[in-house]
């Protein structure tokens, strides 16, 4: 039923110039669910969330916010909004308080509301301390309560936080955090962010997104099994490189090689395998019986990138 | 309604939380003093604000209210509040409206600090009344004139000199128009000297209100608000 989806994305495109910064997204987010927005930097995550909260309309494509489109509809979609935008929008020479008045008042709230809103918006973001103060003297991390406290002020149906711990001290991050899985309690909450962990930590599904495109739309718990016991291993051998890419896929737990010459009879060998230390061991033991030169081992921590890479590899599998 | 006022409202906080509208505001005092004393401080002065006015709009109506509206849609790009005003259930023409009103009570507070130099002239000499409350309202309707053609020029960009410069450099073509029209004859001269903020602002501070004058300067206030209003749209479009 469509009242149950508080989000509807439909074919989502736009372009920048003749750059798509996101084409063909689609994805729906149901009422009172938390969701996950992964991607690298200039993924199209931004581009996503500005579209979403009206703030710039899609090339095509539509978006429907609480049933209403954010084009056609745009007040009525803006009313069901809460947004804390990548940079956090603050106007430094306001205090706390006069600052999230003015954001109750602009988004329609009444002086009672605005009233009662206030004191539950400082506690639940701990802002009591610099209730008083001017937004431009508070650290980054009071700065960016600040911002999601503006976010849940008038009680949205639809949250949207945009790399909402970005920038902030690791204790912040983890506040922060814990603060984001009570309002995913109240709110349908989508949330982006580049950072695996957090994603999974405070999301119920995961959209993974990569160069404008959805690669993988997972729960976080199965996408982890997914990437589960994945290791990539680098090492520089000297020797022929057919042989020893050869002898390489022929232990077992290789799923792939790849490599790059590095001139004198030398080579990088980029190896994916599902992880166990006997890969490595069986890796060096081959190298040293085959003669070959065995100048470095290493085991490489599987960075974002490489799981996009691996996602889409599997996709298309 | 509600949203447009506090909108305004926090314009003006803003403006008083720095330095700016008392800066802005001694400069405008200062150089209306200098204004004042050079009309009335000679032998056979008229008793009248005429000499003020001309000269104040003339030289300091190009400068100031560009200044007072150079930050009001810059500086909201620049800090990203921009994308929480444009994301917040408000229209774009409320937000326009709302910083022309806060830029024009400004300039109105400075405006009415001025009434110091008639009531001087009050307690000295005998003037006629009607020349200095008409040469005021016409001093006003340039005042906002020149508020909306800044306000579109701080929509222009996110750089707030360029605002201030692009907003000086057409109110001043507005201002000195009808020179050119001397070098033309003609229509050509006609339309020009009739597009000139000064031309139509004579007449207010001979004592003569005029309804085409006040259509003048409304119009020219309407045209660069609603230019506003569009080129804040078509931001979303960029």
């Amino acid at each position: 039923m469509a009242t149950e989806n508080m989000i509807e994305v439909e074919h989502l495109t736009k372009y920048y110039g003749a750059f798509p910064a996101i084409s063909d997204v689609s994805f729906t987010v149901a009422k009172g669910e938390v969701l996950g927005f992964l991607g690298p930097n200039a993924a199209g995550k931004t581009t996503t969330m500005r579209i979403l909260t009206g703030f710039m309309p899609p090339s095509s494509g539509t978006v429907r916010i609480a049933g209403y489109d954010v084009v056609s509809n745009s007040l009525q979609a803006r009313r069901h909004i809460g947004y804390l935008p990548e940079t956090v929008p603050l106007y430094t020479d306001m205090t706390v308080k006069g600052y999230l008045a003015f954001m109750g008042t602009i988004r329609g709230m009444n002086n009672n509301d605005i009233r009662r809103r206030l004191s539950d918006v400082t506690e639940l973001c701990h802002l009591e301390t610099y209730y008083y103060s001017l937004i431009g003297k508070l650290s980054k991390g009071f700065r960016q309560r600040v911002g999601i406290a503006q976010a849940i002020l008038h009680e949205p149906d639809v949250l949207v936080l945009d790399e909402p711990t970005i920038g902030i001290d690791p204790i912040q991050v983890v506040e922060t955090r814990q603060l984001i899985k009570t309002l995913g309690n109240e709110h349908t909450l989508i949330l982006s962010s580049h950072i695996l962990p957090e994603v999974s930590i405070t999301c119920e599904r995961v959209i993974i997104i990569h160069e404008g495109e959805i690669v993988a739309v997972d729960r976080p718990d199965s996408l982890a099994r997914r990437l589960e016991g994945t290791e990539r291993i680098h090492i520089e051998v000297e020797g022929p490189t057919s042989a020893v890419t050869k002898a390489i896929r022929n232990i077992p737990d290789v799923q792939d090689v790849t490599y790059a010459d590095l001139g004198e009879g030398t080579a990088a060998y980029d190896i994916i395998s599902r992880s166990s230390d006997s890969v490595r061991t069986e890796l060096a033991r081959t190298v040293i019986e085959q003669g070959w030169g065995l100048l470095r081992l290493e085991s490489v921590t599987m960075s974002l990138e490489d799981i996009f890479l691996r996602l889409t590899t599997t996709e298309e599998a | 309604m509600r949203i447009t006022l506090a909108i305004t409202r926090k314009e003006l906080g803003i403006y008083f939380a720095s330095p700016m509208a008392y800066v802005v505001a001694a400069v405008f005092l200062a150089l209306t003093g200098v204004f004042f004393i050079d009309t009335i401080d000679r032998p056979f002065a008229e008793a009248s604000v005429r000499g003020l006015l001309n000269n104040s709009a003339f030289f300091l109506l190009p400068l100031i209210p560009p200044i007072l509206t150079m930050r009001l849609f810059a500086e909201e790009q620049k800090l990203g509040t921009l994308e929480l005003l444009f994301t917040a259930p408000v229209r774009d023409s409320e937000v326009v409206i709302a910083k022309f009103l806060a830029s024009f009570v400004i300039l109105s507070a400075m405006v009415l600090l001025t009434l110091f130099y008639p009531l001087l002239i009050f307690y000295y000499a005998d003037p006629d009344l009607g020349p200095i409350l008409s040469g005021y309202l016409g001093f006003l309707l340039y005042g906002s004139a020149a508020l909306a053609i800044g306000l579109m020029a701080s929509s222009l960009s996110g750089n707030q000199i360029i605002s201030a410069v692009v907003g000086f450099g057409i109110i001043l073509l507005f201002n000195i128009i009808n020179r050119v029209s001397l070098l033309l004859g003609g229509i050509a001269s006609d339309i020009l000297e009739q597009l000139s903020l000064t031309t139509h602002f004579d007449a207010f501070t001979r004592g003569v209100i005029d309804t085409t004058d006040i259509i003048y300067f409304l119009s020219i206030t309407a045209v660069f608000l609603f230019i506003t209003i569009r080129l804040v749209e078509s931001r979303r479009w960029r």
